[in-house]
């Protein structure tokens, strides 16, 4: 039976269950007329039938699935012939693949021999046969926690206390997810990273300026030997997020500045909508914008005063990642700006500066903790942006400080290492998961500095 | 004369330089702004005129002979191994019969899209008595054709630079005189999945991948976000452990999206083996990404139902969880829904993190349930963007602007839902 189907089926019954047990509780009284008799409305009561009839039964059913898997799996080649038995891990995952493969009426990549057959028949068999016992023993569940559930159906039974209780449970496993999320990210990009960091030393990585990510497959391969120096990744991040930077801060802040202090409402009511669809636009699509539109116009600007330039250079990837921040840059500006009090911006014009000198004399030196953590929140997100410098920056790592050339960014590296097809314990992969750690503990630096110099200084106001 | 001048002659001598200054600052902040809205503009521009040329696509029109000797050799219909490409070619060779030598003709067979053959053999599939007589049909130009007819291939430039030759311009300057040759709408755009030949090539198989994927999206991270939402505002005690979540939420919104990617290919695709280029799998990890976001929209529309109304019904003999879901959660539920569509509207435009579980995937067929391979909107732009045939780069445009009405429809759904909903206390 397929889950889904299940599922629908478990639903249907914890229906059933909900109106079975709000009658029982209704019919024990004695009628409708008598609810008072009752210690909850009967609705609670049908809550607490339907519950205890979908949640044992979901909880196995997803426990099922978790482990059905592997134990097929290694039933079956426990039950393999004994020339199988002693092959290498990577020979078995291909075996493993194979069988699968079989059962599922897929092109399979050796010849099939009988016991490769039979193996694939016992594995269709025992996922029949597995399925089976699911859809039984959770049906089975299901209708047993009802049935316990409605008998103990009483007038004085607290079945809201109970309902509720699970509710609250129910909302605290949600807000915990955010916790698992991030412990899942922790747990797996180090996990890889630590792998990959037993095979190239942390110290290659971190100081090493070499960076060419091909590992041999075979062994007597000539010229891949792989070096995993990802300082010239690091100084490529670097180079188009301060190109960014250099766009997206004076521009964001005065913009911000003008919108705060000198335009009418009426322009105000233009421009920051305006500007929040900046924000809005998908990155690939910036991407596009970068590659295509962008980098052409500033090889032909440069080519026409005499300069080289790439046609995957550093410059166009940063200017198009500067104009993406800049609504980022300009409505943190506007918050911490708005939040400087009335009361000094009316000072300092009481006592006759004009407007520019308010601004950068009392209100933005105010503002400035503000405005420096969302500066840092927009740096994070620009080294971490990826689809324009995917699409708009260049493979090759370089170790310079020319905009003109072309550069690499950590993230363009973990695209480029994980898309395609891949085997999870190269170098060539984990590195990708080392890339991924090192982004992961920067960003998230930043935006703790970030977050705590913005909250700090809201609160210095409120 | 004194020397020493008076404060009032200071101010009144510096006044000039002082306004000059406020007024070069304020044009500053002028162009700041302008600047951002002008890239908009040229944005916006740019896009239009790239991309609305690939809503419609350039038919020629043939007259082809349904010969039954190739259709059906043994008076039986053979649809999967008829030489329909043969059958196009032959027509294509009636139309200039002094087109001669292997070459020349092989140029001439170009001129007509191999989706041709495939529109033939749907033809004879669903009226098998067509065979044998001769049907006047429009068929898609191939896309260098479309490019010339669109105007973006200059035919002044030296034969060598270009995908089409001077005999190939010469035989499409014919068909035209003929008026065998017109633009209609691009249905296959619209109608197709993805393929190699530009003009075959259509959004219909990421659009219905991202579909799946904001619908695995949408079912859970809208409960589970107002869920937390909840628990958060209305029932958490001020404790370590709510600290440790609110502090999670509020980073969890700034971690860039590609690491949510290597989560959801070492979680789902290692660890618990759930099939890659999965919508499912799509959607768990835009499910994490988006969490942050809803609960935050959540939170503050609940913050936003004044106290009032929780006293009321406390006073009224209602429990805490009455109160919150019988009370609370209706009134903040315009509020919680505005900040799901703009997280959908989010989820929808991103691709870095469905790089890494396997989405970029060549992938021809619609995607029919939630565990087929598929791909999603913003990645078959990067897809199509990576090639490098002009007919896709218009394409591409297209699909881009497919991609923003959808994200248009989205946030203005969510404006009106604001304006329409929105409760003033």
């Amino acid at each position: 039976m397929q889950s889904t189907t299940l599922i629908f089926l478990l639903t249907f019954m914890s229906a059933a269950a909900f109106y079975f047990g709000r009658r029982r509780s209704i019919d024990i009284v004695g009628g409708p007329g008598h609810g008072t008799a009752l210690h909850s409305l009967p609705g609670y009561y049908g809550y607490y039938v339907a519950i205890w009839c979908i949640l044992p039964a979901l909880l196995l059913l997803s426990l099922w699935l978790m482990v059905e898997p592997r134990l097929i799996v290694a039933f079956v080649v426990s039950s393999l012939p004994e020339q199988y038995q002693s092959l290498t891990e990577g020979e078995l995952d291909l075996l493993i693949n194979n069988i699968q493969n079989l059962a599922s009426g897929d092109i399979v990549s050796v010849n099939v021999d009988i016991a490769l057959s039979s193996s694939a028949e016992m594995y269709n068999a025992a996922v029949v046969r597995s399925r089976q016992l699911l859809a039984v023993l959770s049906l089975g569940i299901a209708g047993l926690g009802a049935a316990l559930a409605w008998r103990r159906i009483k007038p004085d039974f607290r079945a809201r206390n109970r309902v509720e209780n699970v509710v609250h449970w129910v909302l605290i496993a949600a807000s915990s997810i955010a916790i698992f999320t991030t412990v899942g990210i922790v747990l797996s990009v180090l996990f890889e990273a630590i792998l990959f960091f037993r095979k190239v030393p942390i110290t290659e990585f971190l100081f090493g300026v070499n960076w060419s990510p091909q590992t041999a497959i075979r062994a007597d391969q000539v010229g891949s030997s792989g070096s995993f120096g990802a300082v010239p990744l690091f100084t490529g991040t670097l180079l188009i997020t301060c190109i960014a930077m250099f766009v997206a801060v004076p521009v964001g802040l005065m913009t911000a500045i003008y919108l705060a202090e000198y335009s009418t409402a009426r322009v105000r009511g233009v421009a920051k909508p305006l500007l929040e669809v900046l924000a809005g636009i998908p990155t690939v699509v910036y991407g596009f914008f970068a590659a295509l539109t962008v980098a052409p116009w500033v090889r032909h600007a440069g080519e026409s005063v005499g300069l080289e330039v790439a046609s995957e250079s550093a410059l166009a990837a940063g200017l198009v990642m500067g104009i993406m921040i800049i609504p980022l840059v300009s409505s943190l500006s506007d918050d911490a700006i708005n939040a400087v009090p009335t009361s000094m911006r009316d000072g300092a014009l009481g006592l006759g500066s004009t407007r520019r000198e308010t601004m950068t004399k009392v209100i933005l030196p105010a503002a400035l903790p503000g405005i420096v953590g969302g500066i840092l929140l927009a740096f994070s997100r620009a080294i971490g942006e990826t689809m324009i410098v995917v699409m708009a920056a260049g493979l090759s790592a370089n170790l310079t400080a020319n905009p003109f050339e072309a550069v690499t960014t950590v993230t363009v590296q973990i695209v480029t290492l994980l898309v395609g097809d891949q085997e999870f314990d190269s170098a060539k992969t984990l590195a990708a998961f080392a890339l991924g750690l090192m982004l992961f503990v920067v960003t998230l630096c930043l935006n703790v500095l970030g977050l705590g110099v913005v909250r700090k200084y809201r609160e210095q106001y409120e | 004369m004194d020397a020493k001048r008076t404060t009032r002659e200071i101010v009144e001598g510096g006044l000039a330089r002082r306004r000059r200054k406020e007024y070069t600052f304020r044009l500053v902040g002028f162009f700041a702004t302008a600047v951002g809205i002008m890239f908009l503009g040229v944005f916006f521009a740019s896009l239009i005129a790239k991309g609305s040329s690939a809503f419609k696509q350039t038919f020629v029109q043939l007259d082809i002979e349904l010969d039954p000797q190739v259709i059906a050799p043994d008076g039986e219909l053979d649809l999967q191994y008829a030489d329909f490409d043969g059958l196009v070619r032959d027509s294509l060779r009636e139309q200039f019969p002094d087109v001669s030598g292997r070459g020349d003709r092989r140029q001439l067979y170009r001129l007509v899209s191999v989706g041709a053959a495939y529109q033939l053999r749907a033809l004879v599939e669903s009226d098998p008595s067509v065979v044998g007589t001769t049907q006047t049909l429009w068929v898609p130009a191939s896309a260098d054709v479309d490019m010339l007819i669109k105007g973006n291939i200059d035919a002044s430039i030296e034969e060598s630079l270009r995908t089409l030759s001077d005999q190939q311009i010469g035989w499409v300057t014919a068909l035209q005189e003929n008026g065998r040759i017109r633009s209609e709408f691009n249905n296959a755009l619209f109608g197709n999945g993805d393929s190699r030949e530009p003009e075959l090539a259509g959004i219909k198989g990421a659009v219905m991948g991202s579909f799946y994927m904001l619908l695995v999206t949408i079912s859970l991270s809208f409960p589970i976000g107002v869920a937390a939402a909840i628990y958060l505002e209305e029932f958490a005690p001020k404790n370590r452990w709510s600290d440790l979540i609110e502090v999670n939420i509020n980073n969890l919104a700034a971690v860039p999206s590609i690491v949510f990617g290597l989560l959801g290919l070492a979680v789902f695709i290692n660890w618990l083996s759930l099939p890659r280029s999965a919508p499912l799998v799509g959607g768990l990890v835009l499910t994490l990404l988006t969490l942050p976001v809803i609960i935050i929209a959540s939170r503050a529309a609940i913050q936003a139902v004044p106290p009032s109304i929780r006293e009321a019904a406390l006073g009224l003999g209602a429990s805490k969880t009455q109160v919150v879901f019988h009370h609370v959660l209706p009134l903040a539920m315009p509020g919680m829904l505005t900040g799901a569509i703009i997280g959908m509207s989010r989820a929808l435009g991103e691709s870095a993190p469905l790089l890494m579980i396997g989405m970029v995937a060549f992938i021809v067929d619609v995607p029919g349930s939630f565990t087929d391979p598929a791909t999603a909107l913003p990645v078959q732009i990067y897809l199509w963007a990576d090639s490098p045939e002009r007919a896709f780069a218009e394409r591409t445009s297209a699909a881009i602007i497919v991609l923003l009405g959808f994200l248009l429809l989205m946030n203005l759904a969510a404006v009106i839902m604001r304006k329409r909903m929105e409760r003033k206390w």
